[in-house]
This record gives C-alpha cells, structure tokens and sequence, in this order.
C-alpha cells in the first residue's frame, strides 16, 4: 500500500542515548517504522499472540504484576487500575488517550507518528485481558501526521486479521475506532475525555466515582489508558514480567518517555530507565541532554510537565521516582523537564505557564475559571512594573482559593526552605485550577526577589480618576467587562 | 436538512457515525468534515451534523464552540499557529511572533486581506524541543528562524507546499476503512448482554 505521509520527514525530537535500554522506542531507529511490514519483522505482534494463548486473568495478572504504572500524568498502575471494573457490567470499553497536550510534553506523539502498531498491539492486549469489547482511540486534534499514521497503521492491521472479528482465529473480537479532538487541553483529563467522546463539551465529572472503570463512557465501565502505557504491552507480553522488572526500581520499572526542553545543549526525547535516572543524568549526561547551553547556570527546571511544581539545584540528584519526587514537593507528570537557565525572566515564565491554564480552563469550577485569568491579570501588572506588595499578597489568596493550606514546593538551601510534599488540596473538580497556580507559587517561593524588584510603592501608582459616563457606562461596569483570558488567541 | 455535506463526504459521515455505540459520538469527527469541506463550519453544517447524530443544532453549536480548532468564520487558507507556551517562549518566539506580524502585515488573531494567511499566537503544539516551532494547518516547521518563516510564507504564496499542507480544515487526509467481513461492529450499549465471547462467565471480575 502507499504508505501515508511517507514523504513526511520523521518529527525530530528522539536521540537515542547510549546503550541504554529501549522500550518503546525499540523500533525509532528504523526509517519505516510506522509500517506493519518493519513491526512484524521486528517482534511486533508477538505479545499478542503469546496473550492469546493464555486466559485473560493471566493476562492481567502479568500486567499487574509488572507494575506499569500509567505515563499519562498521574503514575496510577495500570493493572490495578484495570482490575477497577465492577464485576458483571458489560460492555466495557478502552479508550487510548492520546490527547496530549501538556506543556513540555510530545512522547506520545512520536509514539503515534513513529509506532502506532505498538499502540494498536497494547491497545487489543489490554481489551483482551479484561474483556473491553470496543476500543476508541483519542488523538489530539492539531496532530495530523499522527492521525495519519494511526488511520494508515489500522487499515493495515484490519486487513491482516489483527483487528476486529475473531482475531488470530480466536474467539476475540474488537473493533479499534480511529476518534480525533478539535484542540483543548482539558480533554487529556479523563472524565472530560469520556465527555468528548460523547460528543459534548469537555469538561471534567464530578469525582466520585474516581474512576471510569466505575462509571465511563455511556455510564459503562471504561479504561482509559494513555499512549505510551500501552505501548509497553506488546513490549511486556513477548519479553515477560520478569524482563520488565529487571529495568528499574522495583516501584517504577521499566523505562519512560522523557522530553528535555529549555535552554539545554541537546533538547530531546530520550527513552530513560524509570525509578533510577536522575534528573542531573538527563539534564547534564554527555549521552543525554549535554547540560546548560551557552555555558549557563541552570536557574530553575519544570520536572513534570507545566502543571508541576518547579525545581532548582537543590533536587538534581533526585531520580524519575514518583515516592521520591512527591515528598521533594513536586511530581513527575507526563514525561517532561523544561529548564530555564540564569538569563531567565522568572515572573514572565510563571505568566506564560499561568495564561496557558487560564486559557485552557474550561470555565466549569468558578475558583478556576475566575482565579486563572485572574493570576494572569496579577502577574501582567507585576509584570509591566505597575504591580503592588499587595498584588504579592492577592496571588497567594487567588491561590488559597484554589488550593487552601500548605501548597507544595521544592526546599532550597539557598533560600532556607524546606520541601512542602505534593500533592495539593483543592476546590475545582479537577487539577486545572491548580496547575494554573503551580507556576507562580513555584516562583514567588523559590524567587520572591525577582518579583520585589518589579514592585512598586502604592502611593507612586496615581489613579486617574475614570470620567463618568452616564447610566449606560455605569451599566457596562456593573456587568463587568471581562477581558478574554488572552486577546491574542483565536 | 440535508444537502450541506457533498455525496462523498455524507457517505462518509454516515460510516463514521455507523462505528460508534451512540451516534452523539460522531459529533466532533463530523465537525471536522465539515471544517475539512468548507475550511470552516457554518451553522448550515451544524444542522446537519445534528441531524446526522441524532443531537440538535444547539446541542451540535454547544460542543463546536467549546473546541479551538473549529472555526465559525472562515479564516484563511493557511492558519499559522505559532506556539508561544514556554518551551517556545525560552527560545525565542516572541521575536517570530512580532516577526510573522510585521511579516504579515496583520496582528495575532487575524487574517490579511487576500484571505492567505490567519495568523495565531498558539498554545503548547508538543515539539518543545524543537523550539520555536509552528504549525500550517496543523502540519508542523521547527526550530524556526525569522529568514525560515519568511521563506515559509513565500513557498506558501507560490502555491509550492500544496502537497504537503492542504487548505485549512483537512487533517489526516485518510480516512479509516474497515472491511466490511472484518468488521464486530458497534451495538448500542443498552443491546449487550453478559461478557464477550472470549471471556469465561467464571472471570466476571
């Protein structure tokens, strides 16, 4: 067949490092990667049909006993998360999360560009092992390349027999449904990924249940796994728990897809050993992102994707391990450091991150919807040098209101700090609202001296008084204009 | 209510709406033809996508309005979305964003008079670390300098990069195809009763 955008280059992004252990990107060095031809020759399918040839419960018990945890953003292990289904409720469904869109984040797509019959693999591995009788795959909207190679990948496995009826001659039988977002950060969530599928507005439900393998798609029990998670079972089922295992920690095994952006010397996606790679490795490795550019110092780096709290010097020794990372103040997220190095605007880079979630809230919880834009506005007037210690004081209540008590953040000894755990309380139903608070308590901790500089004295700001302008004007202040979270977009 | 959508492309809807369990769950996938067919999706197209999976107009206008990608007015041939979100920030696409302004002779959010180019200053496009980075049509360029971005426009203009990014609304430009002795099928969720075939009744866990 004529291969779909095969006069596309590969995104870049992907650097191998060393000799270390490649999971899921076992197959990237291959130009033809994304063809089923290259998949089958290299092992591809295998898990499958070794899967096929035991009982589900087996099946589910390897996942569960490899102790994948999910590469979607909160580390939930997927053979526990799978076992969350209510017994005798049919049908259940599977639908893949690949509507990525985390800030710093981009392993999935690569995943979807460059492997997409790994993904189909787990997907139909997954759907075997708890009885899900229908699979819908969930890409991002703005990722067409993506969209082409997972349609052009399903096409050929439906006619090779390895999708839909009675697969490998077996009694299995699913169907796989190529489904594509229109652009909303929110949908990556996945209850408001449930709501999309739909076909309503993405917005979060209301929690519990906490899981949709209780309640998901059409009230069904429904599993929602992210790309790169079930990329790892085709992987898992030909190699063996044991195999898995021997990467590592024993509570994060395995590898994990991890995107080094910022101001380094090698930004990448590099595949590195989970639970036992340290930040400093992939940050200043030789075989890995080579250390600041420029020769820099490093200020501060996003360990997580933009929704976690930031880190400094102080945690470069920690490793990708969620039982670490947590009590150090921060999360390990998505797969994604972004580092910012000495010439870096702190309170800028805490705007950027906080419009981005003011932004893409979807305006269901008020403390989120209203808190969000107004951070943005906070942060603009600090920005713009006409900001107040009192605006100091409005960003930490705004946050209160999303997350009341202690929020998390990193310890500094430079600063005197000691670490706050993650995760945090809140008010909104999902971790929007928060994320949007993420960055500028991260920074007004870590920098309060980059912000004191910005700051002006109350009585040098002078008022103009604003001219009145009847009952009409009035009226337009009373309804409050609100300024769109960001006339610049679209 | 019909007659929006060309033959093919009701053909098509009419299939994609076949594959799920509620045919609601067509809506965004057919929002897409629609943008695919038109370049944007006007309220004509609407009343048929509701039409077409059982919802109602207002419900169809509901979800269309709550995704950015959909556009209620057409925009140009070419969206230019230019990430702006930190990654891209840290390296630099403020300046391309004023550079693709004055290059353009338009603001962020707008469109120049020849109806070529919509210009968007865009959240996060996951290529961070080929920063900055933009999309034409949801097809991406990286790393890109002020002189890239001149030339981009110039190729476009020229009508050079018809190939590789087609006019606005198309996304992957094939369409899944499932062989009819291959497919299971969708059943409405109400429809299925006990476990599937390959699960044993003693596994209803």
């Amino acid at each position: 067949m004529a291969l779909v955008g095969d006069y596309l280059p590969h995104a870049p992004g992907f650097v191998a490092a060393g000799d270390r252990p490649r999971i899921v990107s076992e197959r990237f060095d291959h130009p033809d990667s994304f063809t089923l031809d290259r998949y089958r020759a290299t092992g591809g399918y295998e898990g499958l049909h070794r899967a096929l040839r035991r009982s589900p419960a087996e099946v589910h018990a390897d996942v569960r006993d490899s102790v994948l945890l999910g590469r979607g953003g909160a580390g939930f292990p997927a053979g526990v998360k799978w076992g969350f289904c209510p017994p005798g409720v049919w049908p259940r469904y599977l639908v893949v999360n690949g509507d990525e869109s985390e800030p710093g984040t981009y392993k999935d797509r690569l995943l979807m560009e460059r492997d997409p019959h790994a993904i189909i693999e787990g997907s139909l591995i997954a759907c075997y092992a708890i009885g899900l009788s229908q699979c819908f795959l969930y890409v991002r909207g703005e990722m067409a390349l993506a969209q082409e190679r997972m349609v052009a990948a399903l096409d050929e496995a439906y006619r090779a027999g390895l999708v839909g009826r009675r697969i490998g001659g077996t009694d299995f039988s699913v169907d796989i449904v190529m489904h594509w977002g229109a652009g909303a950060y929110i949908v990556g969530e996945e209850t408001a990924l449930i709501e999309s599928l739909e076909g309503k507005r993405g917005m979060p439900r209301i929690k519990p249940p906490y899981f949709p393998a209780a309640i998901g798609l059409y009230g069904q029990p429904t599993i929602v796994n992210n790309v790169e998670t079930l990329a790892n079972l085709g992987w898992l089922m030909r190699n063996g728990t044991e195999a898995y295992l021997a990467i590592g920690s024993e509570s994060s095994p395995g590898t994990r897809m991890v995107a080094v952006s910022g101001h380094v010397v090698r930004p990448g996606v590099y595949e590195i050993v989970n639970g036992t790679t340290t930040f400093r490795d992939l940050i200043y490795g030789e075989d890995m992102a080579g250390g600041i550019r420029d020769g820099q110092r490093l200020k501060a780096f996003v360990p997580g994707g933009g929704s976690a709290p930031w880190f400094v010097e102080d945690q470069l020794d920690l490793p990708f391990e969620a039982s670490v990372v947590g009590p150090a103040g921060s999360m390990l997220g998505s797969g994604a450091v972004i580092v910012m190095d000495e010439t870096t605007d702190i309170p800028r880079a805490a705007l950027n991150l906080a419009r981005f979630f003011a932004y893409e809230s979807c305006g269901e919880c008020t403390p989120c919807r209203e808190g969000a834009p107004w951070l943005v506005q906070v942060l603009e007037r600090i920005c713009d040098g006409r900001g107040t210690a009192r605006d100091m004081d409005l960003l930490g209540e705004i946050g209160e209101s999303i997350c009341p008590g202690d929020f998390p953040h990193a310890a500094s000894e430079a600063k005197g700090l000691t670490a706050v755990p993650f995760p945090f309380k809140m008010t909104t139903i999902c971790f929007l609202g928060p994320s949007a608070y993420v960055p500028v308590h991260s920074a007004m901790t870590l920098f309060r001296e980059e912000f004191d500089v910005l700051l002006r004295d109350e009585r040098e700001l002078v008022l103009e008084p604003e001219p009145f302008e009847g009952p009409a004007g009035a009226a337009a202040v009373a309804l409050g204009a609100r300024p769109a979270p960001e006339a610049a977009h679209g | 209510m019909t007659g929006y959508f060309t033959s093919d492309n009701r053909r098509r809807a009419v299939e994609i709406v076949g594959r799920y369990p509620k045919p609601a769950s067509a809506t965004i996938p057919l929002l897409h033809l629609a943008q695919a067919q038109d370049g944007w999706v006007s309220e004509e197209a609407m009343r048929e996508v509701a039409e077409l999976t059982g919802t109602t107009p207002a419900e169809v206008l509901g979800s269309c309005s709550f995704y950015e990608m959909f556009q209620r007015e057409p925009v140009g041939r070419y969206l230019v979305n230019i990430c702006d979100t930190l990654s891209c920030a840290l390296m630099g696409s403020g300046e391309l964003l004023d550079h693709a302004e004055r290059r353009l002779g338009i603001g962020a959010g707008s469109t120049t008079p020849d109806g070529l180019f919509t210009l968007h200053a865009a959240e996060c496009q996951a290529a961070c670390t080929e920063a900055p980075c933009l999309q034409v049509n949801y097809r991406y360029r990286y790393r890109v300098t002020p002189e890239d971005f001149d030339e981009l426009i110039d190729d476009l203009a020229a009508g050079r990069l018809v190939d590789e990014m087609p006019d606005h609304g198309v996304l992957a430009r094939v369409f899944q195809t499932v062989p009819a002795d291959r497919a299971v099928g969708a059943v409405p969720p109400g429809d299925v009763e006990g476990p599937p075939a390959w699960m044993p009744a003693e596994e209803e866990r």
